[in-house]
Parts: C-alpha cells; sequence; structure tokens
C-alpha cells in the first residue's frame, strides 16, 4: 500500500500542531500506520511552525522527505514559499486563498476550515471519524464552530 | 492497549508503568513533556532548581530502594555530570534511569553535543530508541538492568524520537508494584571515598563485560538480513531513515548501544561487502569499532553536522557529501507582543550596555530591533561572564557591563554568580538583572521555586530573590516593573553603572503565556 505524506505549515499560534493532531487521531482510529512528527520549543513565540504525518501500512522515517508530500496545506500565505519544496510535483497545495475565508467566523478557527480542505483530498477517512476527533478536541463551546468551519472548509471545492 | 503517542509520552508510560517511586528533572527542549505527562498519569514528579539537584534527589531516591527517573536535555547532563560520573562506580539498589534528550541540528539548543559520549566517558550502560514503542520497551528494560546491576542507566533520546507520534502497544497491562523505601547501610558500597571507589571501579568494569553479553543476546537487537553486497549499521532515528532510504540493503539495529555487542557486530560486518555505519552525531560507534577491529565505512564528516533524514541518508549511502543547498528560511521566534522583556530590552539598548546573556526566552533579546544579547554561552553564565568581563575591560567599558538572566536560570545555577561577585568584587561594582517573568517560559511554562505552585500544581514555599541576593551581600537590590515606569529602570539602572556597587534589579512582571495558564488554573 502507498504511503500518504501530508504536511501543514504556518505560524506559531495558528493552531498548526492542533489540527494535525486531530489528522494523525483520525488516522490512527481508522488503523492505519501513523506518524507524526514536528519540532517543538520556539513555536510558541510566533515563528515558522511545520507538522508532518505520514500514514499507511506500514511507516518508517517520521518526516516526510522533500519533494514527497501529497498535501501541503499552509495557514500563512508568507510560508507557501518555505514549505513548498517538501511537495511533490503534481502535489496538493491549499492556502487560505482555497477556503472561503468570507464565512470565517473567528480567525483562529481558520485550522480547522483547512483541516475540512485537507480532508475533502483523503477519501480514506470517513467525514464522521473527523466530526468526531473534532469534538474531542475542542471544549464544549468551541465545537459546533469548529465542526461548522471544518465542513465549510471540506466543501469548498 | 494501542496509543498514539510522543517518545515523552512513552517513555512516562513506560516509568508509570514500571512503578516509578519518583521523577525529578529540569525542564529542557526536548525533554520537558516526560515528567508532566508522568504527574498527569498519577506518578509523583518534581521540578528540581538545576539537573544536578534532580540527579541527586534520584540517586537519594534510588539509594532508599527507590525506582527513580531523572531527565533533562544533552545540556542538562553537563551540569549533573559529577553525580553521574560517581553514582557510574557505586550504583544504586533501587534502579535510576537518566533521560539525556540530545537535541541534533538545535532546534532549540546552543549545541549538539552528542551524550552518547557519556555512557562511554563515565561507564554506564545506554539505551537508544528509535520511535515511541522502543521508548516504552527499552524503558522497562532499562529498569530491569538497573535493578540486576544496580547500575544507573544511560536513557538517550533526540529530538525526533521525543517528539514524533507513532502507534506504540503499552504492554503491561497493570503497573509493577511500587517499591518501599529501606536504607541498609552498605560503605564499601554507597559511601565513595579512595578505598572504598577503587572496589567500586574494579566492579563497575566487570559490570560492563557482563552487560556487553548480555547484549549478545539480541534481545534490543534488530538484524534485518538483506543484501550481501550491502549492509548497514545504525541507531535511533536514522534507523527509520534508512529502512525508507536504503529497503535493499541488510541492517543490523542497535538498541543498547554501550556497551556494544561487538561479536554480534563482527559477525554482521563481515557477511556483508559493504558496511556502513550511519548514525546520528558523532562517530560514536565508528569510533568503538575501529577501536575493536571490526572494518566498517564511516559516515562522511558532513554527515555529523546536524539532524538526518531520508534525503541525507539516501545521499550518504551515494557517497555524495555535498551540503544540502539552504532553503528559504522560515521566520524566527521572537518575543511575544505583550513579552516584559521588551521594554528591559529597549532600555538596556538605548544605554549602550555591554549584555552578559544567560539561556531563555529573553535569548531573544539578541534580534533586531533589541539587539540586546552580546554574550551567552549556558545556563547561569550571564553573571560569572559579566563579572570576568568587567575583570578585564578599561574601566569605561567595564561601567557598561550588564549582566540579564531569567528567573528560573537565576535559580538554576545563578546564584553561585552572585556569591562570586560580592566576594571577587571587580573594581566597578556590577549590575544583574533578574528577569523576573514568574515562570519557566522558553520551555513551555512549567514552574519553578519561586513560582509558588509544584509541577502538579499544588500550592508549594516560593523562593524570594529579594532574600537570596541581600543574605548574599548585594550592596543593593530594587524590585522594578520595566513595562510600567520604562523611565524610572532607565535612571535606575545609569545610578547603579555609575557607581562601583555590586547591584541586583529584580525586572518583575509575568510573562502573558504566565498569566494565560494561572488564568487557566482559576477557571478550574
Amino acid at each position: 500500500m502507498q504511503i500518504t505524506n501530508i504536511v501543514v505549515s504556518g505560524l506559531g499560534g495558528q493552531g498548526v500542531l492542533k489540527i494535525t493532531d486531530i489528522l494523525a487521531e483520525v488516522i490512527f482510529n481508522q488503523n492505519f500506520d501513523v506518524k507524526k512528527s514536528e519540532v517543538h520549543g520556539m513555536s510558541q513565540r510566533g515563528g515558522s511552525v511545520s507538522s508532518e504525518v505520514r500514514f499507511g501500512e506500514k511507516i518508517y522515517s517520521p518526516m516526510v522527505p522533500a519533494g514527497e508530500a501529497d498535501i501541503l496545506a499552509v495557514l500563512d500565505v508568507t510560508q507557501t514559499e518555505v514549505a513548498l519544496p517538501v511537495l511533490k510535483a503534481g502535489g496538493i497545495l491549499i492556502t487560505p486563498d482555497d477556503v472561503p475565508l468570507d464565512q470565517l467566523k473567528n480567525p483562529k478557527a481558520l485550522n480547522t476550515m483547512i483541516l475540512g480542505a485537507i480532508s475533502a483530498n483523503l477519501p480514506q477517512l470517513p467525514e464522521e471519524a473527523f466530526v468526531t476527533a473534532i469534538e474531542n478536541a475542542f471544549p464544549e463551546k468551541l465545537r459546533a464552530l469548529n465542526v461548522e468551519m471544518f465542513k465549510i472548509g471540506r466543501n469548498a471545492r | 492497549m494501542k496509543f498514539f503517542a510522543s517518545g515523552n509520552e512513552a517513555v512516562a508510560m513506560a516509568a508509570f508503568d514500571c512503578g516509578v517511586n519518583l521523577g525529578c528533572g529540569y525542564p529542557g527542549t526536548p525533554s520537558s513533556e516526560i515528567l508532566d505527562e508522568l504527574s498527569k498519569l498519577g506518578g509523583a514528579a518534581e521540578w528540581a532548581p538545576n539537573e544536578k539537584c534532580a540527579m541527586e534527589v534520584a540517586i537519594g531516591c534510588a539509594y532508599a530502594g527507590g525506582r527513580a527517573l531523572v531527565t533533562m536535555k544533552h545540556v542538562g547532563l553537563n551540569v549533573a555530570a559529577d553525580p553521574f560520573f560517581t553514582i557510574a562506580y557505586s550504583g544504586t539498589p533501587g534502579g535510576l534511569v537518566v533521560i539525556s534528550a540530545d537535541d541534533p541540528g538545535m532546534a532549540s539548543s546552543q549545541n549538539e553535543q552528542d551524550n552518547r559520549r557519556y555512557a562511554i566517558a563515565a561507564g554506564v550502560p545506554m539505551f537508544e530508541p528509535a520511535d515511541s514503542q522502543e521508548c516504552y520497551d527499552f524503558m522497562c528494560a532499562a529498569f530491569e538492568l538497573a535493578d540486576k546491576f544496580r547500575s544507573p542507566v544511560l536513557f538517550r533520546m533526540t529530538t525526533r524520537v521525543c517528539h514524533s507520534k507513532c502507534v506504540l502497544e503499552r504492554r503491561k497491562a497493570t503497573p509493577d508494584a511500587k517499591k518501599s523505601g529501606s536504607f541498609t547501610k552498605d560503605p564499601k558500597s554507597n559511601v565513595m571515598v579512595p578505598a572504598f571507589a577503587k572496589l567500586a571501579h574494579r566492579r563497575m568494569r566487570a559490570d560492563l563485560k557482563t552487560m556487553a553479553q548480555i547484549n549478545e543476546e539480541g534481545k534490543y537487537t534488530r538484524i534485518i538480513e538483506n543484501s550481501s553486497e550491502f549492509g548497514i549499521i545504525t541507531s535511533g532515528i536514522a534507523f527509520q531513515h534508512v529502512l525508507d532510504a536504503a529497503p535493499e540493503a541488510s541492517v543490523l539495529k542497535l538498541g543498547m548501544t554501550y556497551p556494544l555487542p561487538l561479536d554480534t557486530i563482527s559477525k554482521f560486518a563481515s557477511k556483508v561487502k559493504r558496511c556502513l555505519i550511519i548514525d546520528e552525531g558523532d562517530p560514536v560507534l565508528f569510533e568503538q569499532l575501529k577501536a575493536a577491529g571490526i572494518e566498517v565505512e564511516n559516515k562522511a564528516e558532513e554527515f555529523r553536522f546536524g539532524e538526518l533524514n531520508v534525503a541525507r541518508v539516501r545521499k550518504l549511502i551515494a557517497g555524495d557529501d555535498t551540503p544540502d543547498a539552504p532553503g528559504k528560511p522560515g521566520k524566527p521566534p521572537q518575543l511575544c507582543v505583550g513579552c516584559p522583556h521588551r521594554k528591559t530590552f529597549e532600555v538596556i539598548r538605548d544605554l549602550g550596555c555591554i549584555v552578559s546573556g544567560d539561556i531563555g526566552c529573553y535569548t531573544l533579546g539578541v534580534m533586531p530591533p533589541f539587539n540586546a544579547i552580546d554574550t551567552c554561552v549556558c545556563m547561569g553564565a550571564s553573571v560569572t561572564v559579566g563579572l570576568g568581563m568587567r575583570h578585564m575591560l578599561p574601566e569605561d567599558e567595564a561601567r557598561k557591563v550588564v549582566s540579564v538572566i531569567g528567573d528560573s536560570t537565576f535559580l538554576h545555577t545563578g546564584i553561585n554568580g552572585i556569591v562570586e561577585m560580592v566576594y571577587n568584587r571587580p573594581k566597578t561594582g556590577h549590575v544583574v538583572i533578574i528577569l523576573d517573568n514568574r515562570i519557566t517560559g522558553m520551555t513551555g511554562c512549567q514552574e519553578n521555586p519561586a513560582t509558588g505552585y509544584h509541577l502538579d500544581l499544588t500550592p508549594a514555599y516560593a523562593v524570594n530573590f529579594e532574600n537570596i541576593v541581600k543574605g548574599i551581600g548585594v550592596d543593593n537590590c530594587d524590585v522594578i516593573d520595566t513595562t510600567a515606569e520604562p523611565e524610572k529602570f532607565a535612571e535606575l539602572l545609569k545610578t547603579r553603572l555609575q557607581s562601583n556597587d555590586c547591584s541586583v534589579i529584580i525586572a518583575r512582571r509575568p510573562c502573558i503565556l504566565a498569566l494565560a495558564k494561572r488564568s487557566k488554573m482559576e477557571k478550574k
């Protein structure tokens, strides 16, 4: 079976790690082998953050090799050029321009909207699994908003 | 039961499942999450003021029969090296596992030292996990080995092993029963005076030979037999990259990397035409195999720098040692908007100070627009390096020198510097600014002895900086909120710099992330 490589990039505070946590949780619950990698430490200070998820039948290196990402999602357009070398030729690039930002009710939920757009490209992962994982990942008062933003992102393209 | 967990979470689970009696440490990326996770699971865990204290508390716990875990980043083991080298001789009856989280590539560190060398230098057995499952399994094995030989065990992780998440099976269904405390007087084993230490050293070397034999049994080793043309000897995270980069190769993957199973390695090396070593960092495996007369090919020097990844391993195998083309740099981290250090650094910069800096968020003061850190060596060095500069510089330059040190760093190893300051006073005096933001910020807002809370957020005695420095005997100590009163701070600093006093200024205002943490705590 093939390996699927997903990279999410953004700036500290945008919730990059939050959505790759949710994504990896969904994959784990679907019984794929999955690994997730990122570098912690400096991300709180507003610097570049990049998180990588790989899944398939069997995964070895937790890091996506340059030029081998199937999907690159970018939460801040300034990070596109920085992260682009990881995307394979013909890979899918998702940026905030690809989601209906006019429907974004809270700028902090851009991450879940982008997660929706990512999920639309992963037919092997059911939508309900994402919804459940999002509900588990947020406190009650933020659940409905994030599920809604996820669905808008998922249906955007 | 299966989990999707980071290496740090996995070692915490394993330590808990092994019935660990106490986890001690000092925060440092990439090790910081381990003790928090242990505490969340219900284990006893504490932040010590520094790694040496943490190691010694753990040693005491293990002398008293307990299983003890001590966690730190690689440079932390430099601080704790003194007890580490001698506990290697004496050992402890309870079982002591020392986690060193190395940072090849320096994602968040001041150097990329390879702490595998500590295992060799001290004569301590070492495990090197390659993923979260091995973090769990090897932590259990480490406590077993510690029990068998009453030896401390070094558990060497790296950034990618600590922070990558993968699927792991938590093999122990129920935690081991916790050991109960007891102390048997045994000075020959526990008192390292020369007469007893001489015996202990011989015993330690003999034990290492037995451990090497145990390592030959293959419990911690994986051998993948493929090509007879090409074999790779590897350890740690490099193993994962090797499996992706060279699926055709035969692989010998070592789990216990000191003392080495030299017979196993020799046999493997003799079966393949080309035998290449692929590990991150220094040529630690190569040097030992070369000394043992095993013919192996070392990685090119280029690959001792930074992290490995699949692409670099491919290049390494192909004999291509050209440096990677640098990518477009990302946005560097910076002091938060609203960070109390900002105003402090603006004032220091505008006064044209020579700034002896230290380790913490405030090291980011080196970046524009502050440009207000001139040296940074290691934890606690700001005070003493500043004093050395004061001794050497001509008077008008010496008067510009200030030391800046964070609250947690001050408690870590800054206090000794204040003692040095009042004892060997520079002619021009000195000024130390304690950047007291009421938290250990850089590593993710851990508690420290001055915050008033323990690791598990129960209330604690809060150490008072004013009392400490006054007790040591500084000439004056002022407390100021530099964000609220920047002009007053500038005037005060000018006055202190012009005097020949040994002064401490405590710039006190909470970190905005700490305030967020406190408000969350209140809601609970």
